[in-house]
């Protein structure tokens, strides 16, 4: 079940492949991403600024599934909440460092990551996408009554530890550069993950998954590969967060936070590379300053989704990137 | 009714001691919330089967319709009994609408931006709703014909609980009769497999696929309308309940009406004796059978193999 | 219209001119805008707060309040957001409201970190005065223990000895039930069993059923929002009141009456701090309120936020400026007394202490117009009404 149209207006299909081209493209504009986030500090709010670094690499690895492996999760929220869960208790209760309980996170996102996985490749488009959901809501419910999770009140005041117990980085401004080389290290990662052989029996089952079968590939290995990928990198995003707001609640697991990462990924261009991060930007940004217009911040992000449904389905920086030429 | 003894009490909610009373009880209530995911599913699948599209927006059209009964009785003082039938034509109206203006330039594309645009319809719909009525919800009375209830020996059952299970169990059935069993159904089905082969034979497709949503957005109106009375009125009342139903349309399978209709007043059982035997697993209890299912016989229990 | 105010605001003051020195506060109001509790605080909290600054005449008196608000969509992690922009970037000097006990511990952590105030009268939860307490909080309203010692304490003495609780199946919903539980024991009642319920439920007939046939004399419902509402209307369909039994919410808010209809609602038992129509000062406030936000009656938090902005301006007033330490002490040594929670004391713990009421739902024939919902039943005076400082279990005691 591909996700594009039937004329190819998909910015894979329609732009020339030069990868080496776009290799030193793309490294570039990592390399001023780094460099504008690095300075960013000075002009913005730290903790918004992470928070947006937070949601951008959750966006981009849920587009490594969508947008790459063509498979649409509604349930992303319980591999986010999950880690943020598990690092906001270990960090607090066990007292381990920042580094582990991020690693803890993100192992426990991958868990789950192969159970939900395991069950919703075993049905196709939006079954897939509904189980998903469904096996979410259920996270979700064992979020509310475990005893660990601290029920409505969440986890909070989670103390931010010396990095590998020795660095010292809990104000704002220090902690900032840890979210920001995690978050880097995680983005460059999936770029690798997308653009490696494996990526590119992706696309090809994202293309026409009868014909990859057909050519030997045992296409529910991949499928269920970049979905374990996909969850546990989702882990590390919200693993992460949950040590810069210093606190884990039922927000991070509910349904409605799997809503706002197809919203991210949608309105910055699914199946891109930048559009992720853009589309993360945007909705943050969004919710932040809007944040007094009340219920009308839920219809923004309705019209929102419906306007780039029906409209341009490419997201921003996929029309930036067929108005170039160029794949981003 | 006499208050038993409180040690009777007790050993009454312990896992063996369950009198068959209770128990006929507990059912009879389960079958009454099958008739809400009955209604609510059935809806999913008749659209789901001509347009290939999930209407995520389904709970919000739920909600609306309770909302448009609410509304039909406060600003011009139209009753229940007339919301039953307005409502639902109301709140299909504008589900028409939105086929034309939105759904209809979906059908090439993957059936996912379908699930997407009507996830952005749902947000805005309960935002708007939220904006202007707020969240408390809204009062609406049980008809006065159908107040009070009976006491059937092993409990008291309100009309209006009977009453729900009778007008869910008919709308149901003819909704599976005029799909299954008439000349209309049979060109539905027949688009469904071939649209192309069914328009060259002179029938208007787009149309018939336009008037099936705003009959799929009816019913969820419908089961509004019924909810309206017992359950609070308010912007959320279809949220998470959707989430629910989209467990019982992936166990049911969307093959047939008749699975739509059987799983659920099946899951309704299966949850309502959830209830007596460990209310604490009855939130997740359809979720879990979804995962048992899925592991078993992938394609659901009435669903066909794609 | 918050910058609007703000003008008025100092305009005024630079008309009094001359006042010796003028202090400049700002006042964050943080809520649900938009969520379930939009309704109970809100915009309605915003219009109170410029009352509480109107009423006090703080421009006269050489205080400069302005005062912004913002939406924290019951999430944590966005009122956490805007509570450290506030502080740090807005100069924000105290924040009140704030329901959600989630967000509300998030709130009072990060203004016990950047050493600013913390008024909350929107979130019920007791850790806030209890193990999470804070010398930079002031629980100023109502929380979960005096709702459920107000209610239970009250029906037993009225007659109602068996007790069965039907309760949401989460951390808020155990509490409420055990300090319930606790109550009616220690007044010597007894508790026949309980429920637990799948949270947020939407059908509660086979909980009600459960509960109709223990017997007992009165059924608590240890939940909140829409599944208080929920389990009201179904119960009402199942004739629980009219079979007898009293049904007792423990945690339930005019609005939601008003969401019920009295119809529904009829003969509900239940504990509050405020009521509109509970006496002169009151209603009076009530009516101008009403003038302002749509003809709405204020809710309980509505008032709160009121009282506590008043007794914050007091305290401005009294040190001539808004050092934290000064204010706080000042706050404690400070009489509370206004008219619509009348007098009060803040404790040790940050808890702060008034009258409570028990009211009881009206019938509709016995209601005089739109919002006249309640009767009073008892009132429990304050030194009863919330929880001893010494079980709070707060570090900052002794």
């Amino acid at each position: 079940m591909e996700l594009r149209e039937d004329v190819p207006a998909g910015s894979t299909a329609a732009i020339p492949h030069d990868d080496q081209g776009a290799g030193r493209l793309h490294m570039a504009l990592f390399a001023v991403l780094l460099v504008l986030f690095a300075i960013a500090p000075m002009f913005f709010y730290p903790v918004f600024l992470m928070k947006v670094l937070c949601f951008a690499l959750f966006a981009a690895a849920f587009n490594l599934l969508l947008g790459y492996g063509g498979l649409l999760s509604f349930g992303h929220a319980a591999f986010f909440g999950s880690a943020s869960y598990i690092s906001a208790y270990t960090a607090k209760v066990w007292g381990v460092t920042p580094e582990v309980s991020v690693i803890l996170g993100a192992i426990t996102a991958m868990i789950l990551g192969v159970i939900v996985g395991s069950l919703a490749i075993r049905r196709t488009g939006i079954y897939m996408t509904m189980i998903t959901l469904a096996l979410a809501q259920m996270v979700y419910f064992v979020a509310l009554q475990a005893p660990f999770t601290g029920g409505e009140d969440g986890i909070q005041s989670v103390p931010r530890r010396a990095l590998f117990g020795v660095l010292a980085i809990s104000p704002d401004r220090t902690f900032y550069y840890f979210v920001l080389i995690v978050v880097f290290a995680a983005v460059l990662l999936i770029y690798r993950i997308v653009h490696s052989p494996f990526g590119q029996v992706l696309k090809a089952i994202r293309e026409n998954e009868a014909r990859a079968i057909s050519l030997g590939y045992r296409v529910q290995r991949y499928k269920l590969a970049v979905f374990v990928m996909s969850a546990t990198l989702a882990g590390v995003a919200g693993a992460t967060k949950a040590l810069v707001f210093q606190l884990a609640s039922l927000t991070d697991v509910y349904w409605t936070m799997s809503g706002e990462v197809v919203l991210m990924t949608l309105l910055g261009g699914m199946g891109t590379v930048f559009g992720p991060l853009v589309g993360a930007g945007l909705v943050v940004t969004l919710q932040n300053y809007f944040a007094s217009f009340g219920a009308w911040v839920t219809i923004i992000q309705g019209v929102i989704f419906v306007i780039g449904v029906l409209l341009f389905r490419e997201g921003i920086v996929g029309i930036i990137a067929k108005w170039i030429r160029r794949p981003l | 009714m006499a208050p038993p003894p409180a040690e009777k009490v007790r050993t009454m909610f312990e896992l063996l001691g369950i009198p068959p009373q209770a128990l006929f009880g507990q059912l009879l209530l389960g079958l009454i919330n099958g008739s809400f995911y009955a209604l609510l599913s059935l809806g999913l699948a008749v659209i789901f089967g001509l347009l290939n599209i999930i209407n995520f927006a389904h709970g919000a059209q739920y909600m609306m319709g309770a909302f448009v009964a609410w509304m039909l009785l406060n600003y011009i003082g139209i009753g229940y009994w007339w919301a039953l039938i307005l409502s639902p034509l109301i709140v299909g109206a504008t589900g028409v609408i939105i086929e034309r203006l939105m759904i209809s330039r979906l059908y090439k594309l993957d059936h996912l931006y379908g699930l997407l645009l009507t996830f952005g319809l749902a947000l805005i719909i309960q935002g708007l709703f939220r904006d202007q009525y707020g969240i408390s919800g809204l009062p609406y009375q049980i008809p006065s014909q159908l107040a009070g209830g009976q006491n059937l020996g092993f409990m008291f059952l309100p009309n209006y609980r009977g009453w729900v299970v009778v007008a869910s169990l008919v709308i149901c059935l003819s909704t599976w009769y005029v799909i299954e069993r008439t000349r209309l159904g049979a060109y539905l089905r027949a688009a469904t497999e071939n649209p192309t082969l069914v328009g060259a034979f002179g029938v208007n497709v787009p149309r018939m696929i336009t008037l099936t949503y705003g009959f799929g957005v009816a019913l969820a109106a419908l089961a509004g309308v019924l909810a309206a009375p017992i359950y609070s009125v308010n912007p959320n009342m279809g949220a998470d309940l959707i989430i629910v139903v989209f467990a019982v349309v992936v166990i049911g399978g969307m093959g047939s009406i008749m699975g739509a209709i059987i799983t659920g007043f099946g899951l309704g059982l299966v949850e309502g004796l959830t209830r007596v035997f460990y209310p604490e697993a009855s939130s997740v209890v359809i979720f879990v059978i979804m995962a048992i299912v899925l592991l078993v016989k992938p394609a659901g229990l009435f669903g066909r193999e794609a | 219209m918050n910058i609007k105010l703000a003008l008025a605001l100092s305009a005024t003051a630079m008309l009094m001119g001359g006042t010796a020195m003028a202090t400049d506060v700002k006042i964050g109001v943080l809520n649900d805008m938009s969520g379930v509790y939009a309704d109970i605080s809100g915009m309605g909290s915003v219009v109170a707060a410029q009352m509480a600054v109107e009423d006090f005449g703080a421009a006269e008196k050489g205080i400069n309040v302005e005062i912004v608000s913002a939406d924290h969509q019951n999430k944590p992690d966005v009122g956490s957001t805007i509570t450290r922009q506030w502080y740090d970037q807005e100069g924000v000097d105290m924040i009140v409201d704030v329901p959600t006990s989630s967000v509300a511990l998030a709130v009072s952590e990060i203004t016990r970190e950047k050493n600013k105030i913390h008024m909350n009268t929107g979130a019920g939860t007791t850790e806030l005065t209890g193990p999470q307490c804070s010398p930079n909080t002031i629980h100023w309203l109502y929380d979960t223990y005096a709702l459920a010692y107000g209610t239970g304490s009250a029906m037993v003495a009225e007659g109602g000895q068996t007790w069965f609780f039907i309760t949401a199946d989460y951390a808020f919903g155990h509490s409420l039930e055990q300090e319930a539980s606790n109550v009616v024991t220690k007044a010597g009642g007894e508790v026949l069993g309980s429920v637990r319920h799948p949270f947020p439920g939407q059908d509660f007939s086979s909980f009600l059923l459960q509960a109709q046939s223990s017997g007992a004399d009165v059924i608590g419902l240890a939940n909140a929002g829409g599944d208080t509402i929920n389990a009201v209307k179904q119960a009402s369909e199942f004739g629980i009141t009219q079979g007898g039994q009293d049904l007792a919410a423990l945690l339930i808010f005019i609005t939601d009456i008003h969401a019920l209809g009295l119809q529904t609602a009829q003969g509900l038992v239940l504990t509050e701090p405020f009521y509109w129509n509970l006496n002169d000062g009151t209603r009076e406030f009530a009516q101008r309120f009403g003038e302002r936000h749509g003809g709405a009656m204020p809710t309980a938090d509505h008032a709160g936020v009121y009282s506590a902005v008043t007794h914050y301006l007091k305290a401005v007033e009294a040190t001539g400026g808004k050092e934290t330490e000064a204010l706080l002490g000042s706050m404690r040594e400070i009489p509370a007394d206004d008219p619509l929670l009348g007098p009060g004391e803040i404790q040790a713990n940050g808890r702060k202490i008034h009258d409570m009421y028990l009211f009881r739902v009206k019938a509709p024939d016995a209601s005089e117009g739109p919002w006249d919902y309640y009767e009073t039943v008892a009132t429990i005076p304050a030194a009863e009404a919330f929880k001893p400082v010494a079980e709070s279990g707060c570090p900052l005691v002794n």
